[in-house]
């Protein structure tokens, strides 16, 4: 056989698996019939439409054909433990969070500290099942998620997740910790979180998500996250992609955003084997404010795609965004940013920066950066660059007597450094610090 | 009384296309549809050689298992390829000694375009390869061009009189299997220019060929092919309108530059042909495929100035293949009423210190949709290689749209490349500020146009510069109101 019709072989059995599986999960799992509906449904859309290929202009740069040819398990019931200070490292353990922990895509009671005061701070699966929550999923439940092929597999198994929901005028006092556990308790994993997260009028929140493999087995993740931030709601929310070489990432994020509401996502991306991010927000109400920002620092085979959207609908609002990436050894980094005004948006104010600093002869990058506008009245722009290190900024510093690996690293930091001075939690921001120290393999001795 | 927009809006409402009027030229045409035959029939009317044929044929049969690309961001209905005539040629064909010859019917065409022959060769200098309805008419300096060892002529001429260089270049740069439409274009062209710049020689004058649809229903297929060969320089215009038609005129043009090590190309085009009626129905579909390729330090400038078609589709692109080569493109595209467009360059840099520069300024207007797509793509080996790209949108109205698509590939980690792009519209402090110096608003606007496209008029050759300003006035206004 041909490799090719190998390849075909091997990915369609992967999604025969996760069509059978599917039966298997409907009659287990004890849903609501809305739920059901929603699931059936999605399900459909998802053996219609199937996974991505590379002709799908959206995935034009990233092919998931590796990933799927793996044979993963698709459901773990078991509730593997694992030992907290194996785990510590990860959680931003300086500081007191609320903390919602998953292992082999199970709930952990163990590692987790949920709350009901005030604020709900829990389970996607309670949220599903029991009445007092029903008709906040009722309103909120897969309304923003886009119906690909790929967000829909999701809403077919959704099955546990965070749940969040701020109601109105409340500001949660510590962040909150999503975080997902792979043990390799199976060969090859695939997980699907699916989580919900609601901000009332007036209610702030922050928000930390993070994707950790304990092994070396092999894990992807297709994660949904829908976040609806009412009006005035302030949202902060921060990903931290570091995981392991032979883990793998596709997380798609869905953003509604009502009237004067803030929203913020940052992305740090410095691991895994591929990661696609769909970072999508949507701006329903007037004066919004969006802020994507990102920091990319890749080796290896490693491969990152951010696929950005922001869609304004409504006047006077505004959207920044600001991508820094530095790729070294054999690489591959994607950003793929598309602002979409409609006509009825004037006066927006959309920015849109991606810059990128290639160091090693075998490393690539696509970018793509889109404006779609229907608009007049509007002020966008966009900029985009690749480049290396300034020649002349490196020889001032080698000549004060650093050294080639710490005056580069001092560069990365400044370039990076747009990115990571709006980080708002103190703790979080040295951690960050601290990965990239260790992604580049220096310590500069001091704090930044 | 006061001259008003609305009054102003009402005018170009009701205003017919200027250029808009239908030569009666005796035609030869083919009857419509497309078959192996007529590719056959089109070939041996050329009196082409027995290769040619063959290279026609080939391209037909890879055309027949092609579908119609749908991804560029327009909105047309498909033209039904078996109902186009693919072959329109004047039918008084003789080589003419003098103009004295020429059909006075023709001249008169041309004098309302206003590229009076007479007039062009005496007063500007230019030597004008005459295009009218697919099959050159009137090749004029050719003599003198002659002398210098530089061939410029019609394209079934060259291949019945320099059939090596065509043989050799023909679909080098732009293969038949390239594109839909190219691979339609190598089947089916009816006549175009050739162009062959010997080493070391400095075209003493701007070349230039003039484009125009005449029948009715015929679809035109040109096919340009331009060799620089070492160390030589020519500049090169197209510049075309047509009349006013109800039913869309297809046209898929290919033109193929070749610039050998040192040899420069200077490529000019204002494109004005028949955009459709304000309800966006008629205008011609400008599907083209332009493609130059650099060898060492080389360098290849696109300049062009859209403004008519309702529907383009275009991308000018180099190939740097050549270490040290440069390549350009700057486009001003406007679009008006129900005009769409989709246009942009591709900068391949292939060898080592390459440069690309890109300004491409879109302006839109009334319900039109103006697209830039382009794509700059850094090879492993093109060490140093350097980019700038800008793309600047104007908006007119709340009814059109400006987008921008580019793509950027590096696979270099020397490579510097700078992409960045706007999209505004006139301020209103500007038209102010002009209204305040007893400048009317119409005037203003048409001044902060000139302004935002004077970076890329500028590069046009003189004659050239006066028309595309004209033009951009003509074709923007009552947009604002």
């Amino acid at each position: 056989m041909k490799p090719e019709t190998l390849n075909k072989k091997l990915i369609m059995s992967f999604k025969d698996k996760l069509l059978t599986s599917y039966i298997a999960l409907e009659d287990y799992l004890e849903f609501d019939s809305p739920i059901h509906d929603v699931r059936n449904k999605a399900i459909k859309i998802f053996e219609e439409k199937g996974f991505p290929t590379k002709k799908e202009e959206a995935w034009k740069y990233t092919s998931l054909n590796k990933l799927l040819k793996q044979d993963y398990s698709i459901i773990s019931n078991k509730e593997n433990n694992v030992e907290w200070k194996k785990v510590r490292p990860y959680f931003l353990h300086e500081i007191d969070t609320y903390k919602i922990v998953f292992i082999d895509g199970v709930y952990s009671s163990f590692l987790s500290e949920t709350t009901h005061d005030d604020v709900d701070v829990c389970l996607m699966s309670a949220a599903l099942t029991k009445s007092k929550f029903k008709p906040v999923i009722e309103t909120y439940f897969n309304k923003i998620a886009k119906k690909d092929g790929i967000t829909s597999l999701n809403t077919a198994f959704t099955k546990d997740g965070a749940y969040i929901n701020i109601p109105a005028h409340k500001e949660v006092q510590k962040p909150i910790e999503i975080i997902n556990f792979s043990t390799g308790s199976e060969a090859a994993m695939f997980l699907q979180p699916r989580n919900l997260i609601v901000v009332g009028e007036n209610a702030h929140v922050q928000i930390i998500e993070r994707h950790q493999s304990l092994s070396e087995n092999k894990v992807l993740t297709n994660s949904v996250t829908e976040i609806f931030a009412e009006k005035r709601a302030y949202v902060d929310y921060y990903k931290i992609q570091n995981d392991t070489d032979t883990s793998s990432l596709i997380d798609n994020t869905y953003i509604s955003q009502e009237h004067q509401s803030i929203c913020h996502v940052h992305t740090f991306a410095f691991g895994g084997d591929l990661v696609r991010n769909n970072l999508n927000f949507y701006q329903k109400g007037e004066r919004c404010d969006s802020t994507l920002k990102g920091v990319t620092i890749l080796e290896g085979n490693q491969h990152v795609d951010h696929n950005t959207l922001v869609h304004h609908t409504a006047p006077n609002c505004e959207s920044h965004q600001d991508y820094k990436g530095i790729f070294a050894e054999s690489s591959t980094g994607v950003f793929n940013g598309k602002i979409l005004v409609d006509k009825i948006a004037q006066k927006i104010d959309a920015f849109q920066q991606n810059n990128n600093i290639l160091i090693d002869d075998k490393a690539t990058i696509n970018a793509k950066p889109q404006l779609e506008i229907f608009a007049d009245d509007v002020k966008c722009s966009h900029g985009c660059t690749i480049g290396q290190f300034d020649e002349d900024a490196l020889f001032y510093l080698r000549s004060r007597g650093i050294g080639v690996k710490e005056s580069q690293a001092l560069l990365m930091y400044a370039f990076a450094n747009t990115v990571l001075e709006s980080v708002k939690i103190p703790e979080l921001k040295m951690r960050i610090n601290k990965l990239i120290a260790n992604k580049i393999g220096v310590s500069l001795g001091f704090e930044l | 009384m006061k001259y008003t927009e609305d009054d102003l809006k009402k005018e170009l409402e009701t205003k017919e296309y200027e250029y808009g009027f239908f030569t009666d030229i005796e035609s030869d045409t083919f009857p419509v549809g497309l078959d192996e035959d007529v590719v056959r029939a089109i070939s041996k009317r050329k009196e082409e050689p027995e290769w040619m044929t063959e290279w026609r044929l080939e391209a037909f049969r890879y055309w027949q298992t092609m579908e119609e690309p749908e991804w560029a961001n327009v909105n047309y209905e498909k033209p039904d390829f078996q109902s186009i005539s693919y072959y329109s040629a004047p039918t008084n064909k003789p080589k003419y000694g003098s103009l004295d010859e020429v059909d006075p019917e023709l001249l008169d065409t041309f004098k309302k375009l206003g590229i009076s022959i007479e007039e062009q060769k005496r007063l500007t200098g230019v030597a004008v390869d005459v295009v009218i309805d697919s099959v050159s008419v009137a090749t004029s300096f050719k003599k003198s061009l002659n002398e210098m060892g530089i061939i410029f002529c019609s394209i079934s001429e060259a291949i019945k009189e320099h059939p090596e260089l065509v043989k050799k270049y023909i679909g080098t740069v732009v293969p038949p299997r390239d594109n839909f439409y190219a691979a339609l274009n190598s089947a089916v062209f009816s006549d175009g220019s050739f162009c062959y710049i010997p080493k070391g020689v400095r075209c003493p004058m701007e070349l230039s060929t003039y484009f125009r649809i005449n029948q009715g229903g015929t679809g035109q297929f040109e096919r340009t092919l331009l060799i620089a060969d070492e160390g030589s320089y020519v500049s090169y215009l197209e510049g075309c309108t047509a009349p006013s038609r109800d039913e869309n005129q297809l046209h898929a043009a290919v033109v193929e530059l070749i610039a050998m090590d040192d040899a420069e190309i200077k490529y000019s085009t204002v494109q004005n042909w028949y955009p459709g009626n304000k309800e966006g129905k008629g205008g011609v579909f400008n599907f083209v495929t332009k493609r130059g390729i650099c060898e060492k330090n080389a360098k290849i400038s696109w300049t062009q100035v859209e403004t008519g078609s309702a529907v383009t589709w275009k991308y000018p692109s180099c190939i740097l293949k050549g270490d040290n080569s440069i390549g350009e493109f700057y486009s001003v595209a406007v679009t008006n009423n129900f005009q769409q467009a989709d246009t942009g360059t591709k900068m391949i840099h292939v060898g080592k210190n390459t440069r690309s520069t890109i300004i491409s300024k879109g302006i839109s207007a009334g319900n039109s949709q103006n697209s830039y797509r382009g794509l700059v793509k850094i090879m492993p080996g093109a060490d140093k290689a350097r980019n700038f790209s800008e793309c600047d949108s104007l908006l007119m109205g709340n009814k059109c749209g400006a987008h921008t698509f580019p793509y950027i590939e590096v696979k270099n980690k020397t490579a510097m490349v700078e992409h960045e792009a706007t999209t505004s519209k006139i301020g209103e402090d500007q038209i102010f500020y002009c209204n305040q110096r007893g400048i009317s608003t119409e005037k203003a606007i048409a001044l902060i146009v000139n302004g935002f496209s004077k970076d890329v008029l500028n590069k046009l050759p003189m004659e050239f510069a006066v028309e595309a300003q004209k033009l951009l006035e003509i074709s923007l206004e009552g947009s604002v109101g």
